[in-house]
């Protein structure tokens, strides 16, 4: 039994986290006002392992509207065009239920879009999972893939990419992150901020109910182990159809100018948008929890305020407004209370049955969260791991290798996941999934966005402070094969156990990688989230970055390159460095070595934005084709191309490793055979020439295009059905 | 009182989440089981009228609405 | 000649519809699935999504919605009626339609471009086209699966009101060709008139080159032209 254990203890709390609230407040808590401390200095909702770091990336550029602090980014298109965007994980949730997980994931970031003002455009879902021989991992796969299908086709918000990897770290720690965008003109912008005493706080959308009660702060703030099955009742149930209403609704609030601030109610619920308003307006507020739409009876006051019940939003709204808000909300079939008032002082007083059942300094749910510098400490491994090099063969059927290599699911063809995503709703689609980053128009006007989504656990697990800076720069060459340049970046860190100290340096590193490319590119860093705990049974996941990444571009290149414009005659090229070779953390490594380990090559900020813009300039010059050098390296690159397009290929005679080389900064290109890339001073090397219905390589071997659309279309589907 | 409507596809339709349910009931062993269909339980709380009149009004809430009658077929029954 | 777009609760394709019509020259616009009189509008579109969340069964909550009296008025008095995806189901679910919606046959959304036959073009979708016309459309459905009991069926094809079918890019019909699992690989068909019709991928995604594909034209052209012909004396 657990009466002995306290109750600050059962919450998730330490007991100086308990001290510092009873200083806080002079006073031992009251148990709503417990409840409320214990969600909101969680590690999920506080960031008190990682916000102190967090301050390194660079955030600022002219075209930063609103940076990182608010629910999401927002940057400047022209013409009074804004973009926000926003990445968040739903990790522990989708291992516990993944259909609902996932499912709530993109309900949550979706709000975090909207709330800004803007209508939601488009999501993309890197996603990771351990090896699909376990049927487990299957089971997740299959979970994650149709609660992101379910949940986003039925909201109507199309979902443009994504990505997946799997690794064995990730089996009992899958990483589900989905980013969302939106676009809005300037004069809809809103922000949380409550300001005006006597203003209403109107809570919109689904009623509460014990959902999640301590949901995605408890379980996205520990780790999990063998009991992790009876974590299950916290897990939120999505209602997209609920959301839906509530897009509609909030997009004609805003464009009537009836709400002065809002925010979206994800972890920690009504504890979370009641005291961030009111301390992001720097007023206080009273609540009444009396008004709150219940859907199950005898809620405590903990538990109201503790909820996690999906699909709500608070609006600050004036007196004179309530009613034309209130009618509003009937229109669009969602309840509508008005729940508190904001006032002058800063205070936060709930009250529940006539009795004030908490009184707290509404920003010291946030402000004065804990604030953790936790040791860091470089592996004592990491020597031992740089020196254990791949072991590479002198000489290699290249053909053969590379057919085993497009075997492989995280390197065959996608569609089994993204053909059950709506990627085509709204008509803004122009680059669709299976390319590398996505493109879309904005209709009515000259304006492209693109966007990647990329991570890589292994190579950061080898190296986090060159796997972070080269995940930018891959991200950001993903973007740039579009005719888009690099505009501004969220990412997703997702790592371990942040109390272990080799955790801690990981982080760090990561986070430095990161912010030096991101100032070598001139891209501001506008949000981000961070999942920590990603561990199981005392093993971590790989540090995992994620980089989501937005291009843009004005005008759009009117005919964008894409994987399947090459034909016969064209000729092959590929632009950067192909020096230093690196096998570390590659795809051949991985799957023909079965090995991990060596150090990854290090980025180069003089080429690395060169190759970004020399790839954007071909993109607007007409280039039929332009894919990034990615996991695989030149072969598996070369082998999309050849079996999107229905061409083979005849390559030269490369030394064997130019085809499976994993170094930065590289780009293909395939362009009519009168043409020569004008790429300045980067080096620039002739492949070889399309044509035929082989995938040639000369004396390394060959192979059939049609064995290898083959084995590349089945790698998923003959794992999964 | 409270009633079960329990709706089913008719007979010799199609019905995927029963071939699947039934592939995958033969994938971990229980090789014993034949078709599989999925039908629909809808509960309903109802006042105001006696059984013969609450089964009567729940026959037009199954044929208007609760039942696509082109496609399925439903029965009602009282329950405790 | 103004086209009334329905927009229910869940609905969300609506906007497509209209920029669509709007791109082919047509006079489209919004009405609210509460609206009791379409008097004033020529021909009505029930657009994709999910009207009701789907709930119970999809359509089935869309079809007793207040506008669907006028829906079914303009059916009778002849005007054209046509419904994509949710609104295919929809007009199913309220017997305008034979015939109705289920789960797709692998249990999945089948969200991505598939290839139509054009078979009969006596119908609003299809009186532009030609027989024999293979087009690339877009389909994006969870339950896009079409059964009729077998009564059902056999007076839709003796009537020869299939309007598309399923099939691949040389226009060949068969299971392997069959998405979703559709009996007789119907995609769309219409009422015996000709005036009421519905179709599961959606043509107003295959409008543009730049998005793919402009082959939605020619069945949205039919719609308009329906539209422009008024009611047929």
């Amino acid at each position: 039994m657990t009466a002995t254990v306290p109750a600050h203890i059962q919450l998730g709390m330490t007991d100086d986290e308990y001290e510092a609230v009873i200083n806080l407040l002079g006073r031992e808590p009251r148990p709503a006002e417990l409840a409320m401390y214990s969600v909101m200095w969680s590690e999920h909702c506080s960031y008190k392992s990682s916000r102190a770091w967090l301050g390194r990336f660079p955030t600022e550029a002219s075209w930063v509207v609103v940076g990182p602090g608010e629910n999401a980014g927002v940057v400047d298109l022209g013409d009074d065009w804004l973009a926000a965007l926003r990445i968040e994980s739903h990790n522990h949730p989708s291992f516990v239920e993944p259909y609902q997980g996932a499912a709530t994931g993109v309900g949550g970031i979706l709000r975090d879009v909207f709330t800004m003002g803007a209508r939601p455009v488009a999501v993309w879902d890197p996603i990771r999972f351990g090896s699909l021989a376990d049927p487990h991992n299957r089971y997740l796969l299959a979970g994650v893939v149709s609660g992101i299908a379910g949940y986003g086709n039925a909201v109507g918000v199309p979902t443009l990419g994504g990505e997946v990897e799997f690794a064995d770290p990730y089996a009992k720690n899958p990483l589900v992150n989905v980013m969302a965008l939106g676009l809005l003109k300037r004069d809809q912008l809103v922000l949380s901020a409550a300001s005006g005493v006597g203003n209403v706080a109107v809570l919109l959308g689904a009623t509460t109910g014990r959902d999640g009660i301590g949901g995605a702060s408890i379980l996205a703030s520990a780790s999990f182990d063998a009991e992790s099955g009876t974590k299950r009742p916290s897990v939120q149930i999505g209602d997209p159809f609920e959301e839906k209403k509530l897009i509609e609704a909030c997009l004609e609030l805003y464009e009537k100018g009836l709400v002065v601030g809002i925010q979206d109610l994800g972890a920690a619920g009504i504890s979370c948008a009641t005291s961030e308003c009111a301390a992001n307006g720097g007023m206080g507020m009273d609540v009444d929890l009396d008004d709150v739409q219940l859907r199950e009876h005898d809620m405590n006051a903990g538990e109201i305020l503790m909820s996690e019940s999906q699909e709500r939003m608070l609006a600050i709204v004036t007196p004179q407004d309530v009613d034309e808000v209130l009618a509003l909300a009937e229109k669009w079939e969602i309840n509508a209370s008005t729940i508190g008032t904001v006032t002058e002082g800063g205070t936060l007083i709930v009250s529940q049955d006539g009795d004030v059942v908490a009184e707290v300094p509404a920003a010291s749910l946030s402000d004065d969260a804990p604030l953790y510098r936790r040791p860091a400490e470089r592996p004592a491994w990491l020597d031992a791991t740089w020196a254990d090099t791949a072991q590479l063969p002198a000489a290699l059927d290249v053909a053969d290798a590379m057919l085993r290599m497009l075997d492989d699911p995280a390197l065959g063809d996608r569609s089994w996941i993204y053909e059950q995503y709506d990627h085509q709703l709204f008509l803004n689609t122009v680059i669709e999934p299976g390319n590398d980053g996505s493109l879309m128009r904005i209709k009515g006007t000259s304006k492209g966005l693109a966007v990647s989504t990329d991570g890589n656990g292994r190579l950061c697990y080898l190296d986090p402070h060159r796997g972070g800076a080269r995940l930018v720069y891959e991200s950001a060459l993903n973007v740039a094969v579009t005719g888009a340049r690099p505009y501004a970046v969220v990412d997703n860190l997702n790592f371990g156990n942040p109390e272990k100290p080799e955790v801690m340096w990981q982080f760090l590193e990561t986070v430095e990688g990161m912010s030096e490319t991101c100032e070598a590119l001139g891209v501001p860093v506008i949000g981000g989230n961070v999942s920590f705990y990603n561990e199981t049974d005392g093993v971590d996941i790989y540090p995992t970055p994620v980089v989501g990444m937005l291009g843009f571009c004005d005008p759009m290149p009117a005919d964008p390159p894409r994987l399947d414009q090459a034909r016969d005659g064209m000729v092959v090229w590929v632009i950067g460095p192909e020096k230093p070779v690196d096998f570390a953390a590659s795809a051949y490594d991985r799957v023909i070595l079965d090995h991990l380990g060596g150090r990854p090559a290090d980025v180069d900020h003089e080429t690395g934005p060169q190759v970004i813009g020399a790839a954007a300039d071909l993109a607007h010059g007409g280039a039929p084709v332009l894919h990034d050098v990615g996991s695989g390296g030149v072969a598996v690159a070369i082998a999309e191309i050849c079996i999107k397009s229905g061409v083979g290929v005849e390559l030269d005679n490369s030394d064997w490793r130019a085809w499976f080389s994993e170094s930065p900064h590289r780009v293909l290109a395939v362009l009519p055979a009168d043409e020569t890339p004008d790429v300045g001073n980067l080096p620039l090397r002739r492949l070889g020439t399309m044509g035929g219905d082989r995938i040639d390589f000369g004396r390394h071997g060959s192979t059939s295009l049609a064995a290898a659309a083959q084995v590349w279309h089945d790698a998923i589907p003959r794992r999964m059905n | 009182m409270r009633f079960r409507v329990n709706i089913t596809r008719k007979e010799g339709l199609s019905d995927p989440e029963g071939v699947e349910t039934a592939r995958a009931l033969a994938d971990l062993g229980y090789d014993e089981v034949g078709e599989v269909h999925f039908g629909r339980i809808i509960t309903l709380e109802l006042s105001g009228h006696d059984a013969a009149t609450a089964t009567a009004r729940i026959t037009e809430m199954c044929e208007r609405l609760l039942a696509n009658p082109v496609i399925e077929d439903y029965t009602i029954e009282e329950i405790e | 000649m103004k086209t009334a777009v329905v927009v229910f609760p869940g609905s969300n394709c609506e906007h497509d519809v209209v920029y669509a019509l709007g791109l082919l020259g047509a006079d489209a616009e919004l009405v609210w699935h509460r609206e009791t009189d379409l008097s004033e509008f020529d021909g009505v579109v029930l657009p994709g999504g999910f009207a009701h969340g789907d709930y119970l069964r999809t359509g089935a909550i869309a079809r007793f919605s207040p506008v669907m009296a006028e829906v079914e008025r303009m059916a009778q008095a002849s005007l054209p009626v046509l419904g994509i995806c949710n609104g295919f189901q929809i007009l199913c679910e309220a017997g305008l339609l034979p015939g109705a919606l289920v789960a797709n046959r692998d249990l999945r959304f089948v969200c991505r471009p598939v290839h139509v036959l054009v078979e009969h073009t006596d119908s609003l979708l299809t009186r532009a086209a030609t027989p024999g016309q293979v087009l690339r459309i877009p389909l994006n459905s969870y339950e896009g699966n079409f059964i009729a009991p077998p009564d059902v069926l056999a007076t839709v094809e003796a009537a020869g009101t299939v309007a598309l079918r399923y099939c691949d890019a040389a226009g060949v019909v068969d299971e392997s060709t069959n998405p979703n699992g559709s009996t007789n690989s119907i995609a769309g068909l219409s009422n015996a008139a000709g005036n009421v019709a519905g179709m599961m991928p959606h043509p107003e995604r295959a409008i543009e080159d730049i998005l793919g594909s402009s082959d939605g034209t020619v069945l949205l052209e039919s719609y308009v032209a329906t539209l422009e012909a008024g009611v047929p004396a």
